[in-house]
């Protein structure tokens, strides 16, 4: 079937206002959630699943809630981190001190806790905006980080300083800790991240998503059709810090398996925001596409001098690819500030038109 | 309870009045620590001052600056050839970025320019990594790393020099702004751009301009630093420092860029010498930004700014 | 309407001033808006038109006097305040949403009259989807009102001029304002817009009964579609009444003429 729309009138408004108006469109991402549940686990080495897929989709759920924030409300964050911090530790003291609470319902909870969180660092956006808001997230990062690492309460008083992943099932599968495999992680992510991409589409193309659009886009005159600043930027905080809390307890759970505070000091805010605004500041496939581009690139700078036969160092390696997200992220402020999502729509478009482009 | 009010409100007083050599000599640290931050926050306020950029990367225009002027000695470059060459690296750097980011970025929100400045952070510190290395550096440029004793209290030389190359150029920079035709034009430019640009004010030249007097600034900034801690890739996280003491000292301030430095600097010294033990130390990392949060919640505009009356 | 609208004036001013440090921006203004009329506001530049306009919507609060809306005192409210009761506006060098398309900028103007609930709207299940439905239904007849059919998906940061000041209208449209504040309408038009402009004014006017106060400086436009003129010269009120009235007073031709100061 050609990929087009002309022929096909919407009846209703209902069908307009659906996430893809285009048949072929809903058909095909419905086939690819389904294939994206059975196939990996089936088909996808460990290697796959463990060093791209599964960091692939918890950093996807990261970039959606600083999408949230920073692209549909225009709140700048610096301190994912620190919130990602707080949806970690949170599901480490949930699950030792609770050892029969369910895991997904811990994952959820830590997600209430970093909401709360940034619910709290949130609280300056009324009075301040832009940058100086940037500085009071900085504020956050900085803090939550120290604070994790000075309070021997939040890992348990480990001497180590780590927390780690125990054992814990989902329907009889062990979905963390060290005895679980690859696939079901790679599952147990792919289903979050899948109902919470929903959820983040849904917010934004209604009543929520168009509030935040209207302060960012002129917040005077949002206030004059009635959308209160304060309630609706703690709104997007809130909501944003839930995913990266949720992300944060993913990444150690589902991923790392045990970590320090490093893992989730400053530089992983910067690298949410990059996959934010190289994937499409306002779009929740661009947060796919950008947390996509920033797992594979490092992956490819490692294999690519490899394979032409050069001998790259680590740390030149680490140099260009500071360059690159670097050149890019300026690349994609000045000619296409919607990301790699609005170069994809572009594709589209043009399919839209083939083979007749005129 | 009581206890507790004792440790957080009077022991440390004691200590301090206890041993007043120690306690000089930690106030000195933190004001070298806060020349540094002012020197940083002063490129800061420079750039926004003219093209109401703010700027991320001014940090890494320190280390750049540092990492340049290194690799120049280190190939054996004589100090003043070294810094000559270092200071027409930084402006020809200015005049890139003003090419590059600025012009088609021009008339963009603020909030996209601080995000392209944060991309041009990054680009700089691999892009200068990979051309002078990665390795930490020592710098010397001849100026002794040693101390002598006055009172009882100990005085590095090296910070010594600092503390007075930063007044002079703070003032030199005053007095640019004040008197020179260029300094008038920045203001202008400042004040508002299309008013500057109709009256013939080439506001082009005006950011490479102010992109070049902030990469010398950044030169400074970098060798005083460099001297003392050695040049690495820690030297673009003062940046990030720079930030509170610009929320404290107000964004469009010079006078504001050195009294925040200093206020973040020797409070944070303080904080971490006589409170930093109550809470298991390290509180240097956070301390600047919760008191510059804390600022802004009671005077958004800083000590030195002006009351914004938001126009609608 | 279901409840009789209660009588007298929609819109009350009474001995508003509004200062900015020394300068005294508006100087004990009064006027009062009918129910039903098309007032204009007019003088010279920098005469507080658009301060006194937004002293109503709430941005500014007056130094002194009171504002009152159908007959209750409002002087102090927030403009998310103000909107609830029924007061919407456009501004003078348009404010849209232009990131959002002309569709999401009008189903904003919608925010008041919709009901939130998080998690319905989460799943946009049930109630949430079948409001978001009848919303669009309202706001496709505001569309269709103002013949913005064709350019409903597009961005409007990228609309002509022109057309996004019909968007702004159709915006404060949707919230169904009992009083409807239009700063410079047609400023920057062409004479066609301008008249499209008009008729639209006047239909809103008489179809949908909204009560309109507008800036404008188009003398003719004023002339023919308002019910009253209230002049405003150096903040001060210098006249008030019916647009013939106006046009011969004599502190409105020395305001607009210039008069010799001996």
């Amino acid at each position: 079937m050609i990929y087009r729309e002309a022929g096909r009138f919407k009846t209703s408004y209902a069908s307009d206002q659906a996430i893809f108006p285009i048949v072929q469109d809903r058909v095909f991402v419905r086939a690819a959630v389904v294939a994206a549940f059975v196939v990996p686990p089936l088909v996808a080495g460990d290697y796959w699943l463990q060093a791209i897929l599964i960091p692939f989709l918890i950093y996807a759920l990261a970039a959606i809630g600083l999408n949230l924030l920073t692209g549909y409300a225009g709140q700048l964050s610096l301190g994912t981190g620190g919130f990602m911090a707080v949806g970690a530790y949170s599901a480490f003291k949930l699950t030792t001190a609770f050892p029969r609470l369910s895991i997904i319902a811990v994952f959820l909870l830590s997600g209430l806790a970093a909401a709360a969180i940034g619910l709290l660092f949130g609280i300056p956006s009324l009075r301040i905006k832009g940058f100086y808001l940037a500085v009071a997230t900085l504020a956050a990062q900085f803090f939550l980080i120290w604070l994790f690492n000075k309070v021997a309460w939040f890992t348990n008083y480990a001497s180590s300083g780590t927390i780690t992943a125990p054992d814990r099932t989902v329907l009889g599968v062990t979905v963390t800790g060290p005895n679980a495999t690859a696939a079901a992680r790679y599952v147990m992510a792919l289903a979050f991240v899948t109902v919470f991409a929903l959820v983040a589409k849904n917010l934004v193309r209604g009543r929520i998503g168009r509030s935040w659009m209207a302060i960012r886009d002129r917040d005077i005159a949002a206030e004059i059709i009635g959308v209160r600043p304060l309630r609706t930027k703690l709104l997007a905080f809130g909501i944003s810090s839930f995913y990266c809390g949720v992300a944060g307890a993913e990444l150690v759970f589902l991923y790392l398996g045990s970590a320090e505070t490093l893992a989730f000091d400053i530089n992983q805010s910067f690298l949410v925001l990059f996959m934010v605004i190289i994937g499409g500041l306002g779009s929740v496939l661009g947060s796919f596409l950008g947390a996509a581009f920033i797992i594979l690139l490092p992956i490819f700078l490692t294999r690519l001098p490899h394979s032409l036969g050069l001998i790259m160092s680590v740390a030149l390696q680490k140099q260009i690819e500071l360059m690159i997200f670097g050149g890019l992220i300026l690349f994609f402020l000045i000619v296409e500030p919607h990301g790699l999502a609005r170069l994809w729509q572009i594709g589209k478009e043009k399919l839209r038109l083939w083979p007749f482009p005129h | 309870m009581s206890d507790l009010l004792y440790m957080v409100l009077v022991a440390p007083f004691k200590d301090m009045a206890g041993s007043p050599a120690f306690l000089v000599e930690v106030l000195i640290g933190g004001v070298f620590a806060g020349l540094m931050y002012s020197l940083v926050a002063l490129g800061f306020v420079l750039i926004y001052k003219a093209s109401g950029v703010f700027n991320f990367a001014q940090g890494v225009m320190v280390l750049f600056a540092a990492l340049t002027l290194v690799g120049l000695l280190e190939r054996g470059a004589p100090v003043v050839v070294a810094l000559a060459l270092t200071a027409a690296v930084m402006v020809g750097l200015a005049y890139a970025i003003e090419r590059v980011v600025l012009r088609p970025l021009v008339n963009q929100p603020q909030i996209i320019l601080f995000m392209a400045t944060i991309g041009l952070n990054f680009f700089l510190e691999g892009f200068g990594e990979m051309a002078w290395g990665a390795n930490v550096k020592k710098l010397d440029i001849g100026i002794p790393d040693r101390s002598f004793i006055v009172r009882g209290v100990q005085i590095n030389e090296l910070e010594l020099t600092a503390a007075v190359t930063a007044a002079v150029l703070v003032t030199l920079l005053a007095l640019f702004f004040q008197t020179t035709r260029i300094g008038l034009a920045l203001r202008a430019v400042a004040d508002d751009h299309e008013a500057a640009l109709s009256i013939g004010i080439p506001l082009k030249t005006i950011w490479v301009v102010v992109w070049s007097v902030a990469g010398v600034v950044a030169i400074v900034a970098g060798l005083m630093w460099g001297a003392k801690s050695g040049v690495q890739f820690s030297l673009s996280l003062i940046a990030l420092k720079a930030l509170p003491v610009l929320i404290l000292g107000g964004f469009e301030s010079v006078p504001g860029a050195i009294v925040g430095g200093l206020i973040i600097g020797v409070g944070e010294k303080l904080g971490e010498v006589y409170w930093g033990p109550l809470v298991g130390g390290a509180i240097e990392n956070w301390f600047a930004y919760v008191l510059a949060l804390a600022f802004l919640l009671v005077r958004p505009q800083g000590l030195f700014g002006e009351k914004i009356i938001e126009r609608v | 309407m279901s409840h009789p609208a209660p009588a007298g004036p929609v819109l009350e001013v009474d001995g508003v001033s509004v200062r900015f440090g020394a300068l005294i921006a508006v100087n004990q203004v009064s006027l009062s808006v009918g129910r039903g009329q098309i007032v204009a506001i007019i003088g010279p530049n920098g005469a507080g038109k658009t301060t006194l306009l937004n002293a109503v919507s709430g941005f500014y609060h007056p130094y002194e006097g009171r504002i009152a809306f159908e007959g209750k005192d409002r002087t102090r409210l927030q403009p998310p305040d103000v909107a609830a009761l029924g007061i919407a506006r456009t501004f003078q060098n348009v404010a849209l949403f232009k990131g959002m398309s002309v569709l999401d900028n009008i189903m904003t103007g919608r925010l008041l009259k919709m009901r939130g609930s998080f998690l319905l709207e989460a799943l946009y299940w049930g109630p949430a989807k079948r409001q978001e439905l009848e919303h669009r239904a309202f706001v496709e007849r505001i569309i269709d009102f103002l013949e913005i059919q064709a350019i409903r998906k597009t961005p409007a940061g990228r609309l002509p001029y022109g057309l996004q000041k019909r968007v702004e209208l159709a915006r404060a449209l949707a919230a169904e304002p009992k009083l409807l504040l239009l700063d410079e309408p047609m400023a920057g038009m062409n004479v066609e817009e301008k008249e499209d402009m008009c008729r639209f004014i006047l239909d809103v006017n008489h179809e949908f009964g909204t009560t309109i106060a507008l800036i404008e400086h188009d003398m003719g436009v004023v002339m023919d579609i308002c019910d009253r003129v209230v002049v405003l010269d150096y903040g001060r009120k210098i006249a008030d009444g019916p647009p013939a009235e106006v046009r011969k007073d004599q502190a409105v031709l020395d305001a607009y003429l210039g008069v010799a100061h001996e």
